[in-house]
């Protein structure tokens, strides 16, 4: 029992990270039905915008609360603004074009960050900071762990979904994001600024990307050009589990993808844990394509 | 019909006068073994493209897990070859059926899906038997198979990919292929006429995976090595590229898209640090300025010798 609970606690973890890039996913997807594939990769490059800013403040003398709350600061406006650039220059000019080619440009999209990634990094994985020093707490007794870090994620994540909840159902910004994603001309003829919002849904989703690229780094001390592959396509996975389109979804389906990966890992099945993520995938897509918190739409005739 | 065949036979007497003058350059070396390479590379790429052009361009069901149906091909026939002393040209055959097989079986349940949904699945299918593969020691796991005899030549390529392209350039033009048509031009729509929606896009799922696993087959015995990792999404995605670079739905376009490509890949070998980034570059611009591809949708065929074809649709969306 002690053990489930302790796998449980790491699968949060997991899945916090795969839940805040789902987020990303799921708003772009719900707004202009695009399964934006460069999403992981602006995880990627938040992450390493996270460990220069993370080297440079910490280098300068700032306490670690401090480089933490700026590091995360940083990375995510920067990411907004790379977000909005990649939706500005990639995908606008292709409003009206077919699926598959909006598709092929963000998969297009995605090697470019990767590869210019890899011209300018380097291949090899980079070393990333620890900003706060690990503490281990124990639970019911002494067989459950906790570290901090494991805490910083979840209260990172449930953060950011009470603001991200307050923007999208509280501002006027966040009531055009729904009007675009329910009906995108009928919200253009009630002069709502259809491109605005758009440039509004990368920037959350590309920051919320970000602060997921930190928070990998610092779980996993390390950063490459191409961490962003795998993640990026269980996000999907999360974001598909949940219903896509669904906020509360992301979250769920993050959470239940990372809970599910972690006990198969722990069952001693860590070389299928991706095609079990999969899996889970195409099981969900066969018995329920509409996902656990998403709306049944009928197809048009 | 006549019309047909005229353009059928003489489409057959220029890819014979093809294959002759390339035999000839080859034979008396004036194309060397790197260019025979290139050439059967890009041979192998013009049956994925024009395979998956059928089942995406055609049908108008979006799949990007072929690099899937090439792997199993692959595999197959690299183990009959290896362990059972099957002549290589009946491995490929088998192999070309075990594709087929996972063809029916993929088709099968994601029949239900349709547009982006469809493609996950395809994805997902794909990157689930690669880690199969990974994980299965009797393949050799991640390190793959090797030692495979290299038997692709470009005689047995070239009869392959002929026999691909007229199969399922017939295929579409036949009562079957109008059936496919329909169900991508609107599925609830020709449901509606009587088309058994279920069968034909099996059946397209099915004919794709069969030229896959020949064309796996071929690459298998082309580079003595093969590995899960080379049949990733990456390769999938290629696959595709070369299909919507020619412009989705023609099967001409397929076979362009294929040939500029690999050349494009050949060519940007002699700079490895920036190839992913001029390429990358270079497709989002061509989707960004030409989304319909480099034909359109202009089909195969020798009719505009005669005279100007028909204005080809818009492309498909959805």
């Amino acid at each position: 029992m002690e053990y489930f609970i302790q796998q449980l606690i790491n699968g949060i973890s997991v899945g916090s990270i795969y839940a805040l890039i789902a987020l990303g996913y799921t708003m772009v997807y719900g707004i202009i039905k695009l399964i934006n594939f460069a999403h992981g990769d602006v995880f990627m490059v938040g992450s390493f915008i996270g460990l220069f800013s993370a080297r440079n403040l910490a280098n300068a003398g700032f306490p670690p609360v401090i480089v933490l709350i700026l590091s995360l600061a940083i990375s995510m406006t920067v990411s907004a603004l790379l977000g909005i650039s990649i939706e500005r220059l990639a995908y606008k000019p292709l409003r009206k074009a077919s699926r598959i080619a909006v598709l092929i440009t963000a998969i297009g999209v995605s090697f470019l960050l990767e590869y210019t990634g890899v011209f300018f990094l380097g291949p090899q994985a980079q070393g990333f900071p620890e900003i706060i020093n690990k503490k281990q707490y124990t639970l019911f007794g002494s067989t459950v762990q906790v570290d901090s870090n494991q805490i910083m994620i979840l209260g990172t994540t449930v953060v950011l979904m009470i603001v991200l909840q307050f923007i999208v159902h509280r501002t006027k910004i966040g009531k055009a994001m729904r009007a675009v994603s329910y009906d995108m001309e009928a919200a253009r003829l009630m002069g709502i600024n259809v491109d605005r919002t758009i440039s509004a849904t990368f920037a959350i989703g590309s920051a919320l990307a970000a602060a997921a690229g930190v928070i990998f780094g610092m779980t996993y001390n390390s950063v490459d050009p191409m961490m962003g592959v795998l993640p990026g396509l269980k996000a999907f996975v999360a974001a598909v589990l949940g219903g896509i389109g669904s906020i509360p979804g992301a979250l769920v389906g993050g959470l239940l993808l990372g809970t599910v990966e972690t006990e198969v890992s722990s069952l001693g099945y860590s070389s299928w844990r991706d095609g079990v993520a999969f899996a889970v995938l195409i099981l969900i897509l066969i018995f329920k394509p509409s996902g656990l918190f998403g709306k049944n739409v009928r197809e048009k005739v | 019909m006549k019309k047909l065949n005229k353009s059928f036979w003489l489409g057959i007497v220029l890819a014979m006068v093809l294959y002759g003058v390339i035999q000839i350059l080859l034979t008396t070396g004036i194309f060397d073994d790197v260019m025979e390479s290139t050439l059967i590379l890009i041979c192998i790429n013009v049956m994925l493209a024009v395979s998956l052009n059928l089942i995406n361009g055609i049908t108008g069901q979006f799949s990007i897990g072929h690099a899937g149906f090439m792997s199993i091909g692959a595999y197959v026939s690299a183990i009959l070859t290896l362990n059972f002393d099957v002549p290589f040209v009946l491995a490929l055959v088998i192999a070309g059926l075990a594709a087929a097989f996972f063809g029916v079986l993929i088709g099968i349940p994601t029949l239900r899906l349709n547009g982006d949904y469809l493609a996950i699945a395809t994805l997902g299918f794909g990157e689930i038997i690669r880690i199969v593969l990974l994980n299965t020691e009797y393949v050799g796991g991640a390190s793959g198979l090797s030692g495979i005899p290299t038997q692709t030549t470009w005689t047995v390529i070239f009869l392959f990919t002929l026999i691909t392209i007229v199969v399922i350039n017939n295929f579409i033009r036949s009562s079957h292929g109008r059936a496919c048509l329909a169900i991508r031009e609107n599925e609830i729509a020709a449901e509606a006429m009587g088309i058994n929606t279920t069968l034909y896009k099996v059946i397209a799922f099915a004919l794709g995976a069969l030229f896959a696993g020949m064309a796996g087959g071929l690459s298998a015995h082309k580079f003595y090595v093969i590995n899960p990792g080379s049949f990733n999404f990456l390769k999938s995605f290629e696959i595709l590229v070369m299909v919507v670079l020619g412009g989705l739905g023609s099967t001409a376009g397929a076979i362009v898209g294929a040939i500029v490509l690999t050349v494009l890949f050949t060519v940007l070998q002699q700079y490895p640090e920036l190839r992913m980034i001029i390429y990358s570059t270079i497709l989002i611009l061509m989707m960004i300025f030409r989304p319909k591809g480099l034909l359109g949708s202009a089909g195969l065929s020798f009719k505009f010798f005669a005279k100007k074809e028909a204005k080809p649709s818009d492309s498909i969306s959805g």
